[in-house]
């Protein structure tokens, strides 16, 4: 186990949210991708701060984590607000402010 | 040891991952990213930061898995139809982020060498409480604004 095989995991993981926050139907589907993608940045650079040994790798990772908390709680209630006015979580039909 | 450690982890997260974007139901979608969370700790383990491991676990996924399935339990998380929008653009795009950052990393060059950790969790707390008390700061004013937020908007009998 080197820092390029955790790198290449990280990136792996980073490309299937990117491929889920394009393809997912759903927003729930969408946040649920992002924290794949968020969670993949967090994997390098706490592998990248290990392995030159620096402290501000973890404090960078926990911040991050606390934010990505607060956003995903602030994300769903807004998911909770489009399902009560519009009935409906799917991509596709949340389309008003799309010109 | 270590190293058939790290493929175990490495493949869980993967094969996580994938679920995650290909599950048709909500609900296992939100456990497979549990999952992945979870090996993500895993990992974590392994580069020596066992700090980060913990808060791994009990913070994000924890929080993240609750908040999900609260919202999926009211919220409905089945879609009826086609399992993607735009499968084939999306699946190009993601090959090419990957290939991208792949070879930005590759010309960067990664340091070689033992992962020697982040800091003990003492380390990381002292940190914290002195060189980034400002940032701790406004990360706890930014807590509370995502909870008021989150309050206001799922309020249910909103004047509007």
């Amino acid at each position: 186990m080197t820092l390029t095989h955790v790198i290449v995991v990280a990136l792996a993981m980073f490309a299937i949210g990117v491929f889920g926050v394009l393809a997912r139907r759903h927003v729930v589907g969408v946040l649920l991708s992002i924290e794949l993608m968020f969670n993949a940045v967090n994997l390098a650079i706490v592998a990248i701060a290990s392995s030159r040994g620096a402290l501000e790798g973890g404090v960078l990772v926990l911040f991050g984590i606390a934010i990505t908390v607060a956003e995903i709680a602030v994300g769903l209630a807004l998911v909770l607000v489009a399902h009560r006015v519009r009935k409906t979580g799917a991509l596709d039909d949340l389309d008003t402010l799309k010109g | 040891m270590r190293d058939a450690a790290f493929w175990i982890l490495a493949g869980t997260l993967l094969a996580a991952a994938a679920a995650v974007v290909t599950a048709r139901s909500l609900f296992r979608a939100a456990f497979a990213l549990a999952l992945a969370l979870a090996s993500t700790a895993g990992l974590y383990l392994l580069a020596a930061a066992p700090l980060l491991a913990a808060v791994q676990i009990l913070l994000y996924t924890g929080g993240v898995l609750t908040l999900v399935v609260f919202a999926l339990v009211i919220a409905g998380g089945e879609t009826e139809g086609a399992r993607w929008r735009r499968p084939v653009p999306s699946l190009a795009t993601a090959i090419v982020v990957f290939i991208a950052l792949a070879r930005i990393v590759g010309r960067a060059g990664l340091p070689p060498g033992p992962f020697a950790g982040v800091g003990t969790g003492a380390a990381i707390g002292r940190a914290i409480l002195s060189e980034y008390l400002v940032a701790f700061e406004l990360l706890s004013v930014l807590l509370l604004g995502a909870v008021f937020g989150a309050l206001l908007l799922a309020r249910r009998d909103r004047a509007s």
